[in-house]
């Protein structure tokens, strides 16, 4: 794990070089140009491109919390959980891309979605390719990650505390946010970032329910590795993104306190 | 044991229960017809074994299970489709159920928060009711930082800051070492002479129960068996299962052949109350009523044992004795005892045991 991250540390401090290979000497260009300070003058791009990647993983993270976590709940306090739990985990017996382009079956113009409303004589809808695609499949991909974790923290939950707050005149939504949220918020934490790291990093799904048409910070990096070639500046846009998420760590282990990142971890 | 110093107060009745029936799903009778009353001010134990169905009742009260008949009213209202919220009452619940990311301050402030109390109020009360159990100093510290004495402290300020009609104990100090248990029964019992609320107090500990109530109902598999004074059930059990369950009993059986006579194993037996020539009859009478002797003290009721066992508990020994085909249980104080080793009577001796006919009790014929 380190070995590679050490080699991205030094790659992004160097430079391009003919045919994709990495020249010295040790350069800040690459960090420079991704911040937008170009000898042109300010090009805001790949910020924009950073920002638009936030607001989609928070986004994301949101939809999976409101499906998720009543979800988990739901499937806490079934008499069929098992098979319920067995129906979250199903997905990563598939192969994660065969998964993706179901979607694609299911979005694409005489998809699936389409079929069943020309049923109704409707008009077909272009959803594929477009941003509702790629956070459907998103939502659809993380939310397991989300779930389990809830979950987890919901059957340890002591509801003797819902019970306790109801007595002390706490009604039922009250007592849910005073006695049982608490309670699972290890969970939730564990499960958000569970979900925000990977969808900020996302770039298959933005690559093919997208189809070129939405550009993440993933797919920034991985057309630098890729297409590009330029594995100096790709680095530096990796190293970026995961400042940005040790950052938002750091922050909120400053909130919490020690006590916090023990739980996390 | 109970002092009787303590006279029953009178009033209206502060909880009420009429043919409470409840049945869980499983098809188990938690509940079986349970009608009783406890007055305003009054601490009332229920007393049982577990799964006698004391909890259940306790928890209808608090509004945590609905029965399936019957009806509910505390403080003069009818407690149907009440929920827990809006109950006059508060519970403490068997394990403290104390919200462990809130300091105890927060604990004890949150049924007033809940009641939107001004915040300057909240503050008063809080800091006088922690005063009040001795935890002042231990206002901002977490639960997981407290001893279980600490944390039954917290939990009952927690419960009597909101002022409650009538305050639920589920064996609040179940928990607890001997030592502590003691020191905080004399506390609740302090506690609820100076608030003057209601106390409904669930416990399996028959002396817990002894010691610290007005009235008690000793119950089992769903029913009350019986229900009046400590000194009452102590001393009257009307049910073999009473005698049993509070304290030890000699239990003997027997033929009434007078209507104040009875026919044992023992030989016969003069009794107090009025018996049915002809009927069979259940007697107790507690260890410590009998009275030993060397010599025939010439009373009624005489009869000879041998001595099988001695048990030193140290304030008292307990002799198990051999009479007939019976074992009786005698406990004697050790009041003439001062060297190890001296007892008042040897193993195997053959001596005169007395069962005086005013503490032979009828509990079943």
């Amino acid at each position: 794990m380190v070995v590679p991250a050490l080699f991205m540390l030094v790659a992004s401090f160097l430079q391009r070089g003919p045919h994709g290979t990495l020249i010295g000497p040790l350069t800040l260009a690459n960090y420079l140009r991704f911040f937008g300070l170009t000898e042109t003058g300010f090009d805001p791009l790949y910020l924009l491109i950073l920002a638009r990647s936030v607001f989609f993983a928070l986004v994301v993270t949101l939809l999976t919390l409101l499906l998720g976590y009543p979800l988990a709940f739901a499937i806490a306090q079934s008499r069929y959980r098992e098979l319920l739990l067995l129906l979250v985990v199903l997905p990563f017996w598939t192969n994660f891309l065969i998964r993706i382009y179901a979607w694609i079956v299911i979005f694409q113009k005489k998809g699936v979605v389409n079929a069943f409303l020309g049923m109704f004589g409707l008009e077909p809808l272009a959803l594929y390719p477009s941003w509702f695609a790629v956070y459907t499949a998103t939502v659809y991909t993380y939310l397991p990650f989300l779930v389990l974790p809830v979950y987890t923290a919901v059957e340890r939950v002591d509801w003797t505390l819902h019970e306790a707050a109801q007595d002390l005149g706490a009604g039922r939504f009250r007592s849910f946010l005073h006695a049982v949220w608490p309670q699972t918020l290890p969970g939730v934490v564990a499960g958000v970032l569970l979900v925000f790291i990977p969808a900020l990093g996302t770039f298959v799904i933005s690559d093919l329910l997208g189809a070129g048409r939405v550009i993440l910070i993933g797919n920034v990096i991985q057309q630098q590795f890729g297409v590009v070639r330029d594995w100096a500046f790709g680095s530096a846009a990796a190293y970026v993104l995961m400042g940005l998420v040790l950052l938002g760590l750091w922050l909120y282990a400053r909130r919490a306190g020690e006590e916090g990142l023990d739980r996390l971890i | 044991m109970a002092t009787g110093t303590r006279k029953p107060p009178e009033g209206p009745p502060a909880v009420e229960l009429k043919n409470v029936r409840k049945v869980f799903d499983g098809g188990t009778v938690a509940l079986d017809g349970v009608s009783l009353s406890v007055r305003e001010g009054e601490f009332f134990s229920l007393l049982g074994p577990s799964g006698c169905g004391k909890t259940t009742l306790l928890r209808i009260l608090g509004g945590f299970e609905v029965p399936d008949e019957g009806e509910v009213h505390i403080a003069g209202q009818d407690m149907k489709d009440v929920p827990p919220f809006r109950r006059p009452v508060n519970t403490v619940f068997q394990n403290y159920a104390l919200f462990p990311h809130m300091n105890v301050f927060e604990n004890v402030a949150f049924g007033l928060r809940m009641k939107r109390l001004p915040e300057a109020q909240v503050r008063k009360r809080v800091e006088a009711m922690l005063e009040l159990v001795q935890i002042a100093d231990l206002a901002r510290r977490r639960p997981h930082e407290l001893s279980g004495g600490q944390k039954q402290r917290v939990a009952l300020a927690r419960a009597l800051v909101n002022e409650p009609k009538v305050l639920l104990l589920d064996e609040p100090l179940g928990a607890l070492d001997l030592k502590l248990r003691k020191e905080l029964q004399i506390e609740l019992m302090r506690l609820q002479m100076e608030l003057k609320i209601t106390f409904v107090y669930v416990t399996h500990d028959q002396e817990e129960a002894l010691v610290m109530s007005d009235r008690m109902a000793v119950m089992r598999a769903g029913r009350i068996e019986q229900i009046g004074l400590p000194e009452e059930l102590y001393e009257r059990p009307r049910t073999p299962f009473v005698a049993r369950f509070l304290g030890t009993s000699n239990l003997i059986e027997g033929t009434a052949h007078k209507p104040h006579a009875i026919q044992t194993p023992l030989g016969p037996l003069q009794v107090v109350a009025e018996l049915t020539p002809g009927r069979d009859y259940l007697l107790s009478i507690r260890p410590e009523k009998l009275r030993l002797s060397r010599t025939p003290s010439g009373g009624p009721n005489e009869v000879r044992a041998r001595v099988r066992e001695i048990v030193y508990t140290g304030a008292e020994n307990q002799y198990i004795l051999r009479a007939g085909e019976l074992e009786l249980i005698a406990y004697t104080l050790n009041a003439d005892i001062s060297e190890p080793g001296y007892e008042e009577y040897d193993y195997g001796e053959e001596i005169f045991v007395r069962l005086p006919p005013e503490n032979l009790v009828v509990v079943g014929g």
